[in-house]
């Protein structure tokens, strides 16, 4: 039984018709057209498909299309709208990312951290991303990056 | 992955509406953070013909302190126990635990009564409600039920919770006595994982002790061997090399791909001298802070 939902997309009203058993990270992909959560495991252990929630991060490969109704979602193209964020500048700055598939999901994890605790210590940092794998960085200069924008 | 599986979809206004859908569909499953469920869902290990969202039911958001009662309701998430204040004053051990719950993403939408509902052997709530002594509620059909902690895990997955009953949350008595405490979770890397082994210790101010191990077995395991040995004594080398040796009598943990029972047996022992010795540090008011890994 399809019903059509309303919710806050990076600020703006959508509406759109779905199905309970659609995923939300497959909708925002292939009907709204935003790339930037990415399906790497599909089982909520990668953060490749983080999206914000009420602010929050969640893993949109975990969440029902449907649940979203009357919430506000918010994608990296979202956090970016007014161009990049220093923290983003910081991460070009210290060149951390290769390939840049985890990249949305670390840059929402980390601007979620910062937005509670603008100044965390580095082990703060670790924990925050703990949930975000990156295949190829080592992950260090993706710490240094923080490390040097809050420092 | 998409889901194959067509059901209905409620989110619930009320309490008597998730008892009456409980009771009208044969298949119900409730959905609160969907950390688990969603990838049951996906899998086709569950294939339910209704899904009852309860997150908008706000009087399940509670974290409540009364009457020597500990109230967490069934839409708490582990990111609310670990910023609440009630928990970090009052049951520190809660927050150590939930901030060693996978990541913040997950944590983010996960929720303790979720955790203890999926039931899987290496949940990390398990052995601190266990020490809790926590009663779990529960509302369907029948009415409310309030089922002891110690009975409400019956195997692997499985719980005492009936098909047509909903968990409304869980009641944890404050203890009546001075305590302290320690959660201890071994795993393969700091980081997101689940545990090899965990493990939960308060011990009191009259030197008795309640400890409960998870992830050895298909349920949490009370050591009872290993407290009535140490209650009450002074945990002098001997006696805590004694009380290791009663680990290999208590827990039967396997091997699985996440470790050896040989490498469980010997780190439960290891994790146990670490942390009845912090919990009894914490209790003098030293020890390690909360949420500092002891191994
Ligand atoms: S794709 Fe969602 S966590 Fe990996
Ligand atoms: S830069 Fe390639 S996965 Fe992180």
């Amino acid at each position: 039984m399809k019903k059509e939902i309303g919710f806050l997309l990076n600020g703006e009203r959508r509406t759109i018709e779905v199905s309970p058993s659609e995923i939300l990270l497959e909708v925002l992909r292939d009907r709204l057209g935003l790339n930037s959560p990415k399906c790497g495991c599909d089982r909520g252990d990668c953060g490749t498909c983080s999206v914000m929630i009420n602010g929050k991060t969640v893993r949109s490969c975990l969440v029902l299309a449907i649940e979203v109704e009357d919430q506000e979602v918010v994608t990296l193209e979202g956090i970016m709208q007014n161009g990049l964020t220093p923290l983003q500048e910081s991460f070009l700055k210290h060149n951390s990312f290769q390939c840049g598939f985890c990249a949305p999901g670390v840059i929402l994890s980390t601007t979620e951290l910062l937005a509670k605790n603008p100044h965390p210590n580095k082990e703060e940092i670790q924990e925050a991303i703990a949930g975000n794998l990156c295949r190829c960085t080592g992950y260090s200069p993706i710490i240094d990056a923080v490390v040097d924008l809050v420092k | 992955m998409a889901i194959e599986n067509q059901y209905e979809y409620v989110k619930a206004k009320n309490l008597d509406e998730v008892v009456g859908l409980l009771q009208r569909f044969k298949n119900a499953v409730i959905l609160s953070g969907g950390t688990d469920l969603v990838e049951l869902l996906k899998t086709g290990a569950v294939h339910p013909d209704v899904v009852i969202d309860i997150k908008g039911l706000d009087f399940l958001k509670d974290i409540r302190l009364g009457n020597n009662i500990l109230w967490i309701g069934a839409g708490v998430t582990f990111s609310e126990l670990i910023d609440s204040e009630i928990i970090n004053e009052h049951f520190p051990i809660i927050a150590e635990m939930s901030k060693t719950v996978a990541s913040v993403g997950i944590r983010n939408r996960a929720t303790m009564v979720g955790n203890i509902c999926s039931a899987v052997p290496c949940m990390d709530s398990g052995p601190v409600l266990s020490v809790y002594k926590a009663r779990i509620i529960t509302d369907g059909q029948i009415g409310e039920r309030q089922i002891p902690i110690e009975q409400w895990f019956v195997g692997n997955r499985k719980t005492a919770l009936f098909k047509n009953e909903i968990v409304k949350g869980i009641s944890i008595p404050v203890p009546d006595k001075k305590h302290s405490g320690c959660f201890v979770k071994l795993r393969r890397y700091s980081g997101e994982d689940l545990a090899q082994v965990n493990l939960a210790i308060l011990a009191f101010d009259d030197y008795s002790f309640r400890i409960t191990f998870g992830a050895v077995a298909p349920t949490p395991v009370r050591a009872m061997r290993i407290e009535r040995l140490i209650n009450r004594m002074k945990l002098v080398p001997e006696l805590m090399e004694k009380a290791q040796q009663l680990v290999e009598d208590d827990i039967a943990p396997i091997t699985d791909i996440r470790a050896t029972k040989e490498y469980r047996l010997h780190m439960a022992k290891v994790m146990l001298e670490r942390g009845l010795n912090a919990a009894l540090d914490r209790l003098n008011g030293g020890g390690p802070a909360y949420g500092k890994s002891v191994i």
